[in-house]
């Protein structure tokens, strides 16, 4: 058994062992972020416990030069591409609409009305093509996003436009309470026949698949061979958000086939049959996470407040009208002097 | 000079950016070859080429879901919907995404969204509607409707090197309008409202295509010896207050007029905004003309729908009747 599978081909050791130390420490950031929702640091939290192997498998798999155009639950990948997790819990906070630059980390903001974002990382990506860039674009969303008008017209444009994009569907299987099935009678992956382009469904508990997967869509995009779409079949072992009673909708021993594949336990065993994780890796790993976690509540608490009138009015317009910022001194005008 | 329709005035506007900017492109449904239903992007895909002109799928949210794409890739975008009633699809994506993304990003969003707007042409359900109230009430987006050929060119370019989303509908009654121009004119401000008639007696407020019809009114007026002042507003969103206010300054009367229903219309703002900044100068209430408040009716009907020259001369009667 444990026979080395064919998609860890071409990563080192130290690679394989990244994809575990990354899934460890954004299941702590994940874990961290809940409870502070639950000691009221932040306004809300969307758990991704379960999916930590589409998040870490798919981000690596991408080059450092691409794109990823996120729904709001990919806080492990944002992690990935290197944001400061304590900075981006100011979104949950209640601080800003835009904890990072997106620029910057190549990483565009959340988008909370669902499946809005794919069109976006289709023109991004068409964008892309006409530069002559050999830029990809990963865009990501769940289930229930599939059944969109936006997720369609965005399809039908990227193979059209044979634009370079990676489709990515973390099919965690509910849409807060409602199950795959009420989304759809047929196949996600299946449809992008429909649209003239691939589509493959793969274990999204299992690293090296997402990443091998991710991978060849990236490699074939940058050749101009067009989009792709990944169903990476996973499951949301938490609530839809901290605002979510999932006990109303589902079972425990609905989640019992999926706690034995929990994606990093999985991938655990696999190392180590390898000689790839030993205890002393382990260990510093979980303690490296400790302190992840560690700063990132004390990042969090530290966020100041931003001034009200910069936050409310200085990214409405990039060339703003005299009107508004009349309007502008006007609020400031009512603000209480700072102590 | 020469004689320049509104249409071509945008089409020379849409040539001439294309031609300044490489990182300008066109889209939408038949912009292309067939150089749009109203043949405004006519000539510009020959000229510039298949990836800067192009025809899009039938789908105005793609539309203006990619057109968000393409500008935070570094595009200047200009996508076309065909027909006002026909850009509620896109609504999410404007209201959500065109309006909130520098909000949530700081980057900037050249999208300059061109709408065909307006009704007495004639047509089927869905092609002479006034959707930008809806607009004009979106913090993160201008709003313009240009009534003449020279601000339609003008106002076109500074919408299209701006770094702000613009929604700029062109009175599509109003195509084959022409003045004595010549192009290029220099690009226009946003937020400048124009006096398109000096008069005294009372303000009538009109913008896009109901500029015409107060302008023709006025003209009726002065025959009857009524001295009415046209302001031709460009720009809804910013709103020029201070040519409002000034010019209610010397008439003392007003009177709102525009092709969308009355009810929530934007001449509601106006008459707000005047009542408040202009109350001691007012010497009658400012009265609002639009359509009726149903929806935009057949055809054979049109002409009871909108507000038109006569309307707008009872309304003037009103106003200097009052007290």
């Amino acid at each position: 058994m444990a026979e080395k599978p064919l998609a860890a081909d071409g990563l080192s050791p130290q690679q394989l062992l990244d994809l575990y130390r990354k899934m460890v420490i954004i299941r702590r950031a994940d874990q961290e972020a809940l409870n502070l929702q639950r000691q009221g640091e932040l306004g809300l939290w969307g758990q991704f416990l379960g999916q930590e192997a589409t998040q870490v498998g798919a981000t690596v798999a991408m080059e450092s030069t691409d794109w990823i155009v996120p729904s709001y639950r990919e806080f492990g990948m944002a992690m990935c591409r290197g944001i400061d997790p304590g900075e981006m819990l100011g979104y949950f906070r209640g601080l800003t609409h835009g904890p990072w630059d997106p620029r910057r980390y190549r990483f565009l903001p959340f988008t909370i009305s669902v499946a809005t974002q794919v069109p976006h990382a289709v023109g991004f990506a068409m964008g892309c093509r006409l530069d002559g860039s050999r830029e990809v674009v990963l865009c990501v969303f769940g289930d229930g996003a599939t059944s969109e008008g936006d997720w369609h017209e965005a399809m039908n444009f990227a193979g059209v436009f044979q634009a370079p994009v990676v489709f990515l569907c973390q099919n965690n299987q509910w849409a807060i309470s409602v199950p795959l099935r009420r989304q759809t009678a047929g196949s996600i992956a299946e449809r992008a026949q429909g649209y003239g382009f691939a589509g493959v469904r793969i274990d999204g508990n299992d690293v090296l698949a997402v990443f091998s997967a991710v991978r060849s869509a990236a490699d074939r995009a940058r050749r101009g061979e067009g989009p792709s779409l990944i169903e990476a079949v996973t499951y949301r072992m938490g609530a839809h958000t901290s605002a979510d009673d999932p006990t109303r909708y589902r079972l425990d021993s609905d989640l019992a086939p999926w706690s034995s594949r929990d994606p990093i336990e999985t991938y655990a065993a696999w190392l180590r049959s390898q000689a790839l994780l030993d205890e002393g890796q382990a260990d510093s790993i979980d303690a490296e996470a400790e302190g992840m976690a560690e700063a990132m509540r004390g990042k969090l608490r530290r966020l100041p407040l931003p001034s009200p009138a910069a936050s409310l009015f200085d990214r409405v317009y990039h060339d703003p009208p005299a009107s508004f910022l009349k309007e502008r001194e006007e609020f400031e005008a009512t603000l209480e002097p700072v102590e | 000079m020469s004689a320049v329709t509104l249409g071509k005035a945008i089409t020379q506007g849409l040539r001439d950016a294309l031609a300044a900017d490489a990182k300008v492109l066109v889209f939408g449904e038949d912009v292309g070859r067939l150089g749009g239903v109203f043949r405004i992007t006519d000539g510009l895909q020959r000229d510039f080429g298949e990836d800067r002109v192009f025809d899009t799928p039938l789908a105005e949210s793609a539309i203006i879901g990619i057109a968000v794409g393409l500008a935070l890739r570094g595009f200047r975008a200009v996508p076309e919907i065909q027909f006002d009633g026909f850009i509620y699809p896109a609504f999410e994506q404007i209201v959500s995404h065109v309006a909130k993304y520098e909000n949530r990003s700081g980057l900037p969003l050249p999208i300059t969204i061109r709408v065909p707007f307006g009704g007495n042409i004639g047509a089927i359900e869905h092609h002479s509607e006034s959707p930008e109230a809806y607009f004009a009430h979106t913090a993160g987006l201008k709003v313009v409707a240009p009534a003449r050929p020279s601000d339609a060119y003008g106002l076109l370019r500074t919408a299209i090197a701006g770094d702000d989303p613009v929604i700029f509908f062109e009175p599509k009654a109003r195509y084959y309008l022409k003045e004595e121009m010549d192009l290029p004119v220099p690009p226009l401000p946003l937020g400048r409202a124009r006096v398109a008639r000096e008069g005294t007696a009372v303000t009538v407020v009109a913008y896009g295509p109901m500029v015409e019809t107060a302008l023709r009114a006025a003209e009726a007026a002065a025959e009857e010896g009524t001295s009415v002042e046209v302001i031709d507003l460009r720009s809804l969103a910013p709103l020029d207050v201070e040519t409002l206010v000034t010019s209610v300054r010397k008439t003392h009367r007003a009177v709102v007029v525009h092709e969308a229903p009355v009810f929530c219309g934007f001449g509601a703002e106006v008459a707000a905004r005047l009542s408040h900044d202009a109350f001691d100068s007012l010497e009658a209430p400012v009265i609002r003309l639009g359509g009726l408040n149903v929806p935009y009716p057949p055809s054979r009907f049109e002409k009871l729908y909108l507000p038109d020259a006569d309307r707008i001369l009872q309304a003037v009667d009103e106003s200097v009747a009052y007290g």
